[in-house]
């Protein structure tokens, strides 16, 4: 198929006892952004690095832009741009000598490599730092250097290992303006994060992986259907008055600890006026109201808690 | 030599121009120490001849040793930063990254050798060597120079954190100290002597001194040269089985 970009079939890595991929299933359409989600030693690094040939898979085949990763990992690496977790950036020399080390080794010609040395610098704000040591760059600007050293040579896939960890959210923003530059330019981009917004805002499709096991696939709007619907949340001072709500809404389930009451409902104007009026007509006083509309995090915790329960019931 | 191992040689010849450490100990500390001895030290010691002209060939090894330290930190920086992926990702050999290194502190050792004879002439050292006794030293000491790299390049690789790599290298650094490079072998006492006897660096030493005091000794030379092929034998072969394994 010419527009899968990277396609995967029961990857399997284990080290010792400890399984960290237990089976993973990918396929990703050239051209979008797919983001793996997962909290931390989920396996999501390990993904990226079979993916990228760094490590071999104890079973299971992976293929990365036609070419299966294990046989042909040559013409897999001329394919593909990598920015790991780590920034790999050379600190002792400059922003533009990094970028000219990708360009020598990518065997760029000295005039074309000037050209795309320049386009990048300006293309990621850091002309003016360009003659400066990496290591008196901040962690944003070793991030931005490190992508656009990925981007010499034009690779059309790229993996991002959690690009934006650590990052301040200007930084974080800018990354996200760049992936999406990316993105329209015909790049694919497989990236994995740990924050459920960014999948939400970048990707296409998201896959949930936890304890080496996708748990979930789909676009973001599927996965926030698969959690249950909007509720409004009431705080109260005390827990009298949440007793007295708690008999006025059968229906909602209480916390105590917290003096909330979680009230299902479709959070639109009509019935949160419904809700106040009931309130008020046996005068109940709430501290506090707020409406919840599913976000990714519910989705998260929802899918890799129950898969913790499985895990632990096995 | 492939062009990856060229442009690599040219970044970590770019690490050592910006390190100052680096600078100062591989090249400027030998020199510093060679005045310490022949100075402060060097009436005290007999040595049957003049203090200068038997220092000068154990000072050329303190200066390859010392030129170490910073390689094996480098080899390991290299290998927990990061960068390593980034290379592997881009398909640049495993051969280029180490063959830099590599050839990197043997440049920074003749550089500073190179220091090392010039104050020695400054100081006094006056040799007897013939042109062909030169072209031997030098053979020696570039073949002691490529031994010590490649067995520090796999100190450096098999280093957990580059802290530990510059620690694991110091017995290498001190060892011409235990040899007969400062004072003969003769004159330490008991079990440090048999120690310096039989080290790998004092017959290097010793070959040079013969050379340069127009009297070559073939024996030396020979056990000084199978030193050198065993060591580098052993850095090379430990360096390429660590690289496999740890990345």
């Amino acid at each position: 198929m010419s527009n899968t970009a990277i396609a995967a079939s029961g990857l399997r890595k284990a080290y010792g006892d400890k399984i960290v991929l237990g089976g993973i299933d990918l396929d990703v359409r050239a051209g979008t952004v797919f983001s793996l989600l997962g909290p931390n030693g989920a396996g999501k690094t390990t993904t990226v690095n079979v993916l990228t040939t760094l490590l071999k898979a104890d079973g299971g085949t992976a293929r990365v832009a036609g070419h299966d990763v294990a046989t042909d990992t040559k013409a897999v690496r001329a394919a593909i741009g990598v920015t790991g977790q780590f920034a790999a950036v050379d600190e002792l020399l400059t922003g533009q000598e990094n970028l000219q080390l990708m360009a020598d080794l990518k065997h760029v010609g000295a005039r074309e490599g000037q050209r795309v040395i320049t386009e990048l610098l300006e293309r990621f704000d850091l002309t003016e730092s360009a003659q400066k040591l990496v290591s008196t760059y901040s962690g944003g600007m070793r991030r931005k250097l490190d992508l656009a050293m990925t981007l010499v040579g034009n690779p059309r896939i790229i993996f991002l290992d959690e690009p934006t960890t650590g990052l301040d959210p200007r930084s974080r923003r800018t990354m996200w303006d760049i992936v999406r530059g990316l993105v329209a330019d015909g790049v694919t981009i497989f990236l994995t994060t740990q924050y459920l917004d960014e999948a939400d805002q970048l990707a296409d499709r998201i896959a949930v992986l936890n304890h080496g096991r996708l748990v979930a696939q789909g676009t973001p709007s599927e996965l926030k259907r698969q959690v249950p619907g909007s509720h409004v949340r009431l705080r109260f001072t005390d827990v009298f008055e949440l007793d007295a709500a708690a008999r006025v809404l059968p229906g909602a389930t209480r916390d105590d600890e917290d003096l909330t009451l979680r009230v299902p409902g479709d959070g639109g104007v009509k019935s949160l006026r419904a809700l106040l009026g009931q309130l008020d007509e046996h005068s109940i006083d709430a501290d506090e109201l707020s409406v919840h509309t599913p976000d990714l995090d519910d989705v998260f915790l929802a899918l890799t808690g129950r898969a913790n329960t499985e895990v632990n019931a096995q | 030599m492939s062009t990856d191992a060229v442009i690599m040689l040219r970044r970590n010849f770019k690490h050592t121009l910006r390190n100052p450490v680096t600078v100062f100990n591989a090249v400027l500390l030998p020199v510093v120490i060679m005045l310490m001895f022949v100075y402060m030290l060097g009436n005290a010691f007999s040595v049957g001849v003049k203090y200068i002209d038997y220092a000068t060939p154990g000072m050329i090894l303190l200066a390859v040793s010392y030129g170490l330290g910073a390689t094996a930190t480098e080899v390991n920086d290299d290998m927990t930063k990061g960068i390593i992926n980034r290379f592997r990702v881009m398909d640049v050999s495993r051969g280029a990254v180490m063959t830099g290194h590599v050839i990197v502190t043997m440049l920074r050792s003749l550089i500073s050798i190179a220091a090392i004879i010039g104050v020695a002439f400054a100081l006094g050292f006056r040799p007897s060597a013939s042109s062909l006794d030169w072209l031997a030293v030098i053979g020696i000491i570039v073949a002691a120079c490529f031994a010590t790299s490649w067995l520090t390049v796999a100190v450096g690789l098999a280093a957990k954190t580059p802290q530990s790599a510059g620690l694991a290298i110091v017995p290498l650094i001190l060892l011409p100290f235990f040899s007969s490079a400062i004072v003969p072998a003769a004159k330490m006492g008991a079990g440090v002597r048999q120690f310096a006897e039989y080290q790998p660096f004092t017959p290097i030493i010793e070959s040079l001194r013969g050379l340069l005091a127009g009297t070559p000794s073939a024996g030396y030379a020979i056990t000084a040269l199978a030193w050198c092929a065993g060591i580098a034998i052993v850095g090379y072969v430990w360096a390429l089985a660590t690289f496999r394994k740890r990345v």
